[in-house]
């Protein structure tokens, strides 16, 4: 045998998510700055990452909260940017379904954009690995991500209110979304759905309680998928 | 909002993300899920985070709400350079460069 670095399925899961911290620890940072100016005291901000353990919709509870929307408003909008976990959970199924209740409990747990990513890609390439391999780069993959997460939403909350103004950190929220939102724009009817929230957004900005958001997210969700109907019925036809 | 409103929300969205991630996992199991569903799923990060982003493009706080070259131009460039690259740091890095740059400028003239 050659002499391979044959690294276990854990090293390897810890190996592949190093990347991703680059992107972790200064959203979660912000996560913390952007919490302590939403009048979240340090329990709390720990509280809610330890609870959702989900950037993108912990930053949209916190907006809705300083819009001060009301609660059922908050909890629905902020779920629904979570919504496209119910994939990343029927996806890996087949992979990690077999595993034990408690393991599932905390895959389930763990269950983030990153960890879902690698997974799925590396389970695909992998096919003869066991559950138990299987399973174990799973949880190597989440084992810099979630400390990472936390001491960097603790530091930002400590550090958040001595940041200078000229760093216009107001604008790092809308960045770091962007950011986000241009990878995801993979077809037309991804392109639609996004203009339609942007502009629906804007449109019914004026419907009080946060309300106009929500309305923008189901026109702009029902504007994908039919978009994504149209076009499936045209390829058939063809 | 008060303490107590603040821990309720932590805790619902604490349980509902749970359970989004544990759907399938750990009640559905291997079974498909109707393709209309899907279809719609397929769109719901895309459908929410615009809709967040865009009120605070187009009316900063920061600005009392007034539109500002600086921030818009930078939110344009992310996302040209996320959905040109696939990558989100390039595409963080680029908003960032673009909004000092315009901010920096607009303190020169």
């Amino acid at each position: 045998m050659s002499i391979s670095i044959s690294k276990s399925p854990f090293r390897r899961g810890v190996f592949d998510a190093l990347p991703f911290l680059i992107i972790v620890a200064p959203f979660a940072f912000l996560f913390g700055v952007v919490a302590v100016e939403a009048g979240l005291n340090m329990a709390q901000i720990i509280g809610m990452s330890v609870a959702v353990f989900a950037g993108a919709s912990q930053f949209t509870a916190l907006q809705l909260m300083q819009d001060a929307a009301p609660m059922v408003v908050v909890i629905t909008t902020a779920l629904a940017v979570n919504l496209r976990m119910v994939m990343y959970s029927a996806a890996i199924t087949p992979h990690l379904g077999q595993a034990s209740t408690l393991q599932r409990v905390f895959l389930a747990y763990f269950l983030v954009d990153q960890t879902y990513a690698l997974s799925v890609s590396r389970f695909e390439q992998t096919p003869e690995w066991t559950l138990a391999q299987r399973v174990a780069y799973f949880f190597g993959a989440i084992t810099p991500l979630y400390p990472t997460w936390m001491i960097s939403t603790v530091l930002g909350a400590m550090l958040g209110t001595q940041i200078p103004d000229w760093l216009a950190l107001d604008f790092a929220v809308p960045i770091c979304f962007l950011a986000l939102v241009g990878p995801m724009l993979r077809t037309p009817a991804h392109i639609a759905a996004a203009l339609t929230s942007g502009f629906a957004a804007l449109a019914f900005a004026f419907v009080p309680n946060g309300m106009g958001l929500l309305i923008a997210a189901v026109l702009a969700m029902s504007v994908g998928a039919q978009i994504e109907l149209w076009q499936e019925r045209r390829g058939q036809a063809q | 909002m008060s303490d107590t409103q603040i821990w309720i929300i932590i805790a619902a969205l604490g349980v509902g993300t749970f359970l989004i991630r544990f759907s399938f996992l750990g009640l559905v199991g291997s079974k498909p899920m109707p393709p209309i569903v899907v279809r719609h799923l397929r769109y719901a990060a895309v459908a929410v985070l615009p809709g967040l982003v865009a009120p605070l493009v187009v009316w900063p706080n920061a600005t009392d709400g007034t539109f500002d070259p600086a921030r818009t131009l930078a939110a344009l460039v992310t996302l040209a350079v996320g959905y040109g690259t696939r990558n989100v740091l390039w595409s963080m890095g680029a908003g960032a460069v673009t909004l000092y740059g315009v901010m920096a400028f607009q303190t020169l003239i």
